[in-house]
């Protein structure tokens, strides 16, 4: 009640209120960062060892997750895979965001043929199934760590691209943009400090979404043996080797899977529970 | 006025014409212009460079990439798609029977998605923000932010693991009395039907609940339209170009699980066929599954948006 009336502004700096649903997935989506940047100093047993006499062992009190299709210690290689799932596709969606929304403003921006250009081209590659992009592409180049962080980005690319421009195109009408251009300003300044700010919001918006489109793409690439190679293993990959499991009801196939669902529904979740402020100066 | 409609209805396909040569073009030099050289791959490590430059002069390897890639046009067109690098057999002959078997897949889950998948897009649009609209939103958003894999062994876990109802596997040949048919497509249906239906829910609440906030909707409320009336006379007929568009733009979303789904249960299909052709690097193979799902993704987009223009009267 006293707050209220205190202080004119009602937030400052991150100072945005999140709901209960919002804190949680906040709170798993730090975890797993966590988990990615610390991983080698938690994991209790070496990600390599066979710490298991027998395979697909049930969960102990040693080995919390049950043991893997050698007899390793499944909860140690989902806290190490988590550095691959989270590190490639956090790499992959920052290049595509990167370079999306950069095209994305400066074709809104500059306008005329090169726009057309690029929307005409970018357009046709998002009608490329994405799946399907992964598996062409995969074929072609391998799928050595380097490249499967290019293939992704440029997948999602062209989706960032739109989202920018549509956003960008509105801005672009706005009076200041006109005063900024009648002061003699030049396209740079244009858009890294008029349109940037004012589209900032629902572009990071966007980017979590991306995330999350990236992080199914890569399991599930993985997960058909054609994303993350052994001796690495992300979730998906390890969902992969331990699919012999599953007339069992290993622990070692469900966790995996178990994993990636807890993170990318903690970023959708997130991302639906933002505040209003951030999320709403959408597209439309 | 009907001009104008024809009028946008031909530049939605000429757009789609020049996206197929966009894709094509795309397809043919992911696969064909990286590294890797396919005569080497061919006759493995231990060939003599004679061999190899034999094979290249006599699989036209030599000649420039467009010329290569126009030949290749010209061979899709007059339905020759080549030949199988891994077993030297016409690529049309691998893929025709897994052709209807994907074919057959893919109807059967659309057949029951849309229906269902409409059905709760509808009622959670009508009772908005109650417990069961809740439910249903929450549900859906688990299910789209969850790999399609996960799903799929989920289903194997529940049904063929822990109830025993269903064989893990499916295979078709096996197939004697309705009863196998049954029990071999239940689980590849039931887990592409949950990752379509739940984009289709989402897409069709969204189309429904916008249509009702209109004033229009409200003014029928106003004059004592009761709630069935209302959605069904009022909001529907609007809402129907909104809605058709979302189930083709769903049903596309069949392409990338076909794929997923098809590895899983070892389902004879064109995604399967490819996804196999991809670990032997088998060229022709992808390109022609490629440009296969490449022509049915964007058919379905052009149609939803096609569907789009045709339902809107201000421009009929």
């Amino acid at each position: 009640m006293t707050d209220s009336t205190s202080t004119g502004r009602p937030s400052m700096r991150l100072g945005y209120r999140f709901n209960l649903v919002g804190m949680i997935a906040l709170g798993i989506i730090l975890f797993w960062a966590g988990v990615a940047i610390f991983a080698p100093q938690i994991i209790p047993h070496s990600i390599g060892e066979i710490v298991d006499s027998d395979y697909f062992g049930p969960m102990s009190r040693d080995l919390w997750f049950g043991s893997d299709y050698l007899g390793r210690d499944i909860f140690s290689r989902i806290l190490m895979g988590a550095r691959y799932t989270l590190g490639i596709s956090l790499a992959a969606v920052t290049i595509a965001c990167f370079s999306g929304v950069a095209l994305g403003m400066t074709a809104a921006v500059a306008g005329g043929w090169l726009d057309g250009m690029l929307s005409r081209f970018l357009d046709a590659l998002n009608s490329i199934p994405s799946k399907l992009f992964g598996l062409v592409v995969v074929a072609a180049v391998g799928s050595s760590i380097p490249a499967l962080i290019g293939t992704l980005s440029v997948i999602y690319t062209p989706g960032a691209y739109r989202f920018a421009r549509a956003l960008a195109v509105n801005v672009n009408t706005m009076d200041f943009i006109v005063v900024a251009r009648i002061r003699g300003e030049r396209l740079p300044y244009i858009i890294a400090s008029e349109i940037l700010p004012n589209i900032l919001g629902p572009v990071l918006a966007d980017l979590g979404l991306r995330f999350v489109f990236i992080v199914l793409l890569l399991s599930g690439l993985s997960f058909l043996g054609l994303g993350v190679q052994p001796p690495y293993a992300d979730w998906g990959a390890l969902v992969r080797e331990n699919i012999a499991g599953l007339p069992f009801g290993a622990p070692a196939v469900i966790f995996p899977s178990l994993a990636i669902a807890s993170l990318t529904i903690s970023v959708n979740l997130l991302i639906d529970n933002l505040p209003r402020r951030i999320r709403d100066r959408s597209a439309e | 006025m009907k001009k104008q409609v024809s009028l946008l209805v031909m530049k939605r396909l000429l757009i789609a014409l020049i996206t197929l040569v966009i894709v094509s073009f795309a397809v043919f030099s992911a696969t064909a212009l990286l590294p890797g050289d396919t005569a080497t791959i061919l006759l493995g490590q231990s060939a003599t460079p004679e061999a190899v430059e034999g094979l290249r002069q006599a699989m036209h390897l030599n000649d420039p990439a467009i010329i290569r890639f126009l030949r290749w046009i010209a061979g899709l067109f007059q339905g020759d798609f080549g030949k199988s690098y891994a077993n030297n057999v016409p690529v049309a002959s691998l893929i025709s029977g897994r052709f209807v078997n994907t074919m057959k897949l893919a109807g059967l889950t659309a057949s029951i998605a849309v229906p269902f998948a409409l059905t709760l897009g509808i009622t959670s649009a009508m009772w908005r923000g109650t417990m069961y609209d809740r439910i249903v939103t929450i549900a859906t958003i688990g299910i789209i932010s969850v790999p399609e894999f996960m799903t799929a062994t989920l289903a194997v876990l529940l049904f063929a693991v822990y109830l025993k109802w269903l064989p893990a596997l499916s295979l078709t040949n096996e197939i004697k009395s309705f009863h196998d048919l049954l029990r071999i497509y239940a689980m590849p249906v039931m887990t592409l039907t949950f990752g379509v239906s739940a984009q289709m829910i989402r897409m069709t609440r969204a189309a429904v609940v916008e249509t009702l906030n209109t004033p229009y909707v409200e003014m029928a409320l106003l004059k004592g339209a009761s709630p069935p009336r209302l959605v069904l006379r009022h909001a529907l007929p609007n809402a129907l170009g909104p809605i058709v568009n979302a189930v083709a733009l769903s049903l596309s979303y069949l392409l990338g699980g076909v794929i997923i789904v098809e590895t899983i249960f070892n389902y004879p299909g064109v995604a399967k066929l490819m996804v196999d052709a991809v670990s032997t690097r088998d060229l022709p193979l992808i390109q022609t599954c490629a440009m296969i799902f490449c022509l049915g993704y964007l058919a379905l987009i052009t149609a939803a948006d096609i569907v789009a223009v045709l339902s809107n009267p201000r421009l009929r």
